[in-house]
């Protein structure tokens, strides 16, 4: 086998050095009577050659050649060579959680470049070194929300991500955290403020929001964090689109943001690994949970990063950790960090100008379901045909249509969600909103 | 010192933000081909920010550079054995990064209609049937992102189970060998955390155990081979005793490197248990993630797995929600997809015969490593292990060095420092994981290494006392950086809070597997 290093001369001398006959005798402490006295029922192994092909086939099977107009959430966004290219270099790629600072330094001043644009980017004061995705960083924020305000109620938008939203009520049940949603304007898609101020009330831990939503409609955060705050709730900022925040204001009235990094050249990858990040304001640093690299000096003055504040995590605290997580997603945050250097401060802006007129062109030449101002996706409303069948006319062209809604959100009908990006082509956008008006 | 380690150069670096000058940039845009539109006219003017403030300005090379300069300050498994207990750092094979950026793949969206995504649930469905066989368990869910994630996937399943039956119960109970996750999880899952103490071999005690256990116990989290490295013979009669009562045994497969194709949790009473896909199935560790953490369970508790679930229909596969009694999403999506293919190609280039053969060097290269040491460390459990051993540093400890000291010491001579101080049952533990990708050579230079380190704590303690001497940076003040924590860069001076005493508990330099 490739894979393992050893010749049978070399297996024989070192059983004889463990003084051993066989191999077998290593397993003598298995009971006999629990070991699995046959081969595993799986094919014997096969080449590298063999594996390339068969993987290749499994590729060919999905949807390949086809324009897309999916986002809810993942988002085709170009993806610089650059960034492979370092995520592929063992020192990286094969290394641990940089416990041993003294040679993971490589590791932890990438960990502490991507804390600080992650700060700049949401306007917080101090970012962990991710989470695992966006999905599971908003119960994160919701159970954090809950330890500094010792106030269980969590208050959710309709509006934020439904699969999201389902994350968070398996997290939130069996820890007794009621969550309950707040409803969005049917005309403008942005949160309702009357539902959401009807009700909040003292008991109300957080107000957790997606901007742009899931509708694509861009929130008013300033508002919802009035209201919250007027009941002593801390509010909770989500996003799906990274991107969208190189042209929106940050959440500056947010106490928590908790958001997915996917647009930051991560590939879609039929929906992960991606990363998530939190970050908050200095004074609740303490209640993040996750990994958390600080500067510091070693023995000879030398600047040093090295994991901090670890007092928080599981390793530490066993059963009073602010969470039971403990890696980071330091892999792809560290994609995220690449793409956020190559494109930097002008880049980022004009890629998001870049969406935003895209998606623009796109909502002038169909129905769009709410007057709310919109990134880069939007609620398309079917007139005539049936969604589904919308789609099925545009898979013959090539082109993969819009989300249909009317699983997640009865009340829209027949809608589909529909998505441009800098990737999204105008030929391929005439042709979607040409059958769609069909 | 041996020849395994040399001084060479490596290039400062400095922080991106100060390599930044305004106007460069490391990027291009295709020219529109629609027309710009202005955002402040799109999405109102009080909507609309201007530039980062502090986000860099910099070229291609200058970040080709950049990163590649860091990356030269890492230890890696590429360049050397990687001996963290617990945590299973073997080869990561480089076809499996390959075949997972096939396009057809890395950019196949979870939304896109099933019949175009067949591809992908394909390697979903085969890598359950092969967790599965290797488990011995029924059913299985990849969607928890991480080891930790499944952790916590599993202790939900097994509190549906008891609601079902109409109590969740009240407590968890966790060996005092136990992972730090393994509490955590319990109390993110409304358990109380009952420690279960191990008997004088660090083994589950049935006495212990059975006077522990009661119609209140929802389940035992137990770790097999445990954190010693060491099989629970009597795993089957502990899974009686809770099975008596009505509780589950949830395994942590933390170890289960020492298993595959030798014994499965399945059949030696196991309910429920995660797996490391970043462990045992080679996934590359990135730095910290991502991992994969699927859960398998057996089929009393897979009418609680998280939805959706795949299921075949004809020669199609298909999602499904149809399940009424899951606990719901424990993650948006299907998990850490890009991770199961790496872990799928794993299987299939080992296949059966040489996913056993494997676990057989892993638990040679480790009963090789604690016969060659044993003269010069203490073994505070002395039997057989299986893919790992844990020592102690009674011996050097006399002397004025521990564990921590010898683990630094061990950098200088080329090589990534073991699992520092646990398990916690073992004072001053070096906790020794080869795996089986190890060749005798590299073996051996360890071994060399940590002999001539035990020869310098008799003969001049101070040289390991004050380790590493050789890397970049040396002791690196941990608690200056916990009592004035400074995570990002600003332009000025950092003006840090002041922290409080509690945050400098468990400052020292100690690692934990995960």
């Amino acid at each position: 086998m490739r894979y393992l290093p050893k010749s049978d001369a070399e297996r024989r001398e070192m059983l004889g050095a463990c003084g051993l006959a066989s191999a077998d005798e290593l397993f003598e402490q298995v009971p006999p009577d629990l070991r699995l006295n046959r081969p595993l029922a799986l094919a014997p192994g096969i080449s590298e050659y063999e594996i390339a092909d068969y993987f290749k086939m499994l590729a060919q099977k999905n949807a390949n050649g086809y324009a897309s107009f999916l986002g809810a959430g993942v988002y085709n966004h170009y993806r610089p060579v650059v960034v492979d290219t370092i995520v592929s270099r063992g020192e990286f790629l094969t290394s641990y959680t940089p416990y041993q600072s003294e040679i993971s330094q490589g590791t932890l001043q990438a960990i502490f470049e991507f804390q600080t644009m992650i700060c700049q980017l949401t306007g917080m004061d101090v970012a962990n070194a991710s989470m695992y995705d966006g999905s599971t960083a908003v119960p994160e924020a919701a159970m954090m929300a809950v330890r500094i305000t010792r106030k269980h109620r969590i208050l959710v938008a309709r509006s934020m991500h439904p699969e999201y939203r389902e994350v968070l009520r398996t997290y939130a049940r069996d820890q007794s955290l009621p969550v309950e949603e707040f409803g969005y304007d049917a005309e403008s898609g942005q949160i309702e403020l009357a539902d959401l101020e009807r009700k909040l009330d003292d008991q109300t831990a957080c107000v957790i929001l997606q901007s742009p939503n899931f509708f694509g409609v861009v929130e008013d955060t300033g508002a919802v964090a009035d209201l919250a705050r007027a009941k002593g709730a801390l509010t909770v900022y989500t996003f799906a689109e990274a991107v969208s925040l190189g042209i929106l204001e940050p959440p500056r009235d947010a106490d928590i943001v908790a958001g997915e990094l996917q647009s930051f050249a991560i590939p879609p990858s039929y929906g992960g690994p991606f990363a998530g990040i939190l970050a908050t304001r200095e004074k609740y640093m303490r209640q993040l949970p996750g990994r958390l690299v600080g500067e510091t000096t070693d023995v000879n003055g030398h600047r040093a990063f090295c994991l901090t504040l670890a007092t928080r995590e599981q390793h530490i605290r066993r059963e009073k950790a602010t969470s039971n997580i403990c890696t980071n997603q330091a892999l792809v945050a560290l994609m995220a960090t690449v793409f956020m250097e190559l494109y930097g401060k002008q880049g980022l802006r004009e890629l998001a100008i870049q969406n935003l007129s895209k998606a623009h062109y796109l909502g002038a030449k169909l129905e769009r379901r709410f007057s709310g101002p919109y990134f880069n996706e939007f609620v398309a409303q079917g007139n005539g045909a049936p969604v589904a069948d919308v789609n099925r006319k545009l898979l013959e062209r090539k082109i993969i249509g819009g989300l249909p809604l009317r699983e997640w959100y009865p009340e829209l009908g027949n809608a589909a969600l529909v998505c441009a990006t800098e990737m999204t082509k105008r030929a391929d956008m005439d042709t979607l909103a040409e059958v769609f008006e069909a | 010192m041996t020849q395994n380690a040399r001084q060479h150069l490596t290039r400062n670096e400095e922080l991106i933000f100060e390599r930044s000058s305004p106007g460069k940039n490391g990027y291009q845009l295709p020219e529109l081909d629609v027309p710009e539109i202005d955002p402040a006219r799109a999405l109102g003017e009080e909507r609309v920010r201007g530039g980062i403030e502090g986000f860099p300005e910099v070229s291609e090379v200058e970040v080709i550079r950049h990163f590649t300069r860091l990356s030269t300050w890492n230890y890696a498994i590429d360049l050397g054995l990687y001996p963290l207990g617990s945590c299973t750092m073997k080869y990561n094979p480089r076809i499996n990064e390959a075949v997972a950026r096939y396009d057809g793949l890395a950019w196949a969206h979870p939304y896109q209609p099933q019949e175009l995504s067949q591809g992908a649930m394909e390697v979903i469905a085969r890598l359950e049937d092969a967790l599965c066989e290797i488990s011995g368990l029924d059913a299985i869910t990849l969607q928890p992102a991480a080891g930790a994630h499944g952790e916590l996937t599993g202790i939900l399943l097994v509190r549906a189970f008891h609601q079902a039956r109409g109590n969740p119960r009240k407590h968890i109970l966790v060996p005092d060998s136990a992972h730090g996750t393994n509490p955590a999880t319990a109390g993110i899952a409304g358990y109380e955390v009952r420690n279960l103490k191990s008997n004088d071999q660090g083994m589950i005690d049935l006495e212990e155990l059975a006077h522990a256990v009661n119609e209140d116990t929802a389940a035992l989290m137990v770790t097999n081979p445990n954190t010693l490295g060491v099989f629970e013979e009597n795993i089957a009669k502990a899974a009686d005793i809770l099975h008596a009562k009505g509780a589950m045994v949830y395994m942590d497969g933390a170890n289960m490197n020492a298993l595959v194709g030798i014994a499965r949790p399945g059949d030696f009473g196991v309910d429920v248990m995660h797996i490391n896909l970043h462990k045992t199935f080679s996934t590359p560790h990135g730095g910290g993630g991502p991992g994969g953490g699927p859960v398998a369970v057996r089929s009393h508790l897979a009418p609680y797995l998280p939805i959706p679930r795949l299921r075949r229909a004809g020669d199609k596969l298909e999602w499904s929600s149809d399940f009424p009694e899951s606990i719901g999403r424990v993650r948006a999506f299907y998990g850490n997809f890009g991770v199961l293919v790496r872990a799928l190609a794993y299987i299939l280039a080992h296949g059966g015969p040489d996913l056993r053969n494997a676990t057989v060097d892993a638990v040679l290269n480790a009963n090789y490593i604690r016969h060659r040491l044993r003269p010069y460390f203490d073994l505070p459990y002395d039997r057989p292990n299986m893919h790992e051993v844990v020592f102690s540093d009674a011996r050097q400890a006399a002397k004025g060095v521990r564990t921590g000291e010898i683990a630094k010491r061990l950098i200088d001579y080329g090589y990534h420092p073991y699992t520092v101080s646990f398990p916690l049952i073992v004072h001053g533990a070096l906790m020794i994981e080869p795996t089986e990708t190890e060749s005798k050579l590299e073996l051996d230079g360890f071994i060399d290494a940590m002999i001539a380190i035990a020869h310098e704590v008799e003969n001049e303690p101070q040289t390991v006392l004050k380790a590493p001497h050789r890397t970049r940076v040396s002791r690196v003040d941990e608690v200056t950086a916990a009592r004035r924590p400074v995570v990002r860069w600003t332009p000025e001076a950092n003006i840090a809070p002041q922290t409080t005493a509690a945050d400098l508990v468990g400052a020292a330099n100690v690692q934990r597997p995960e």
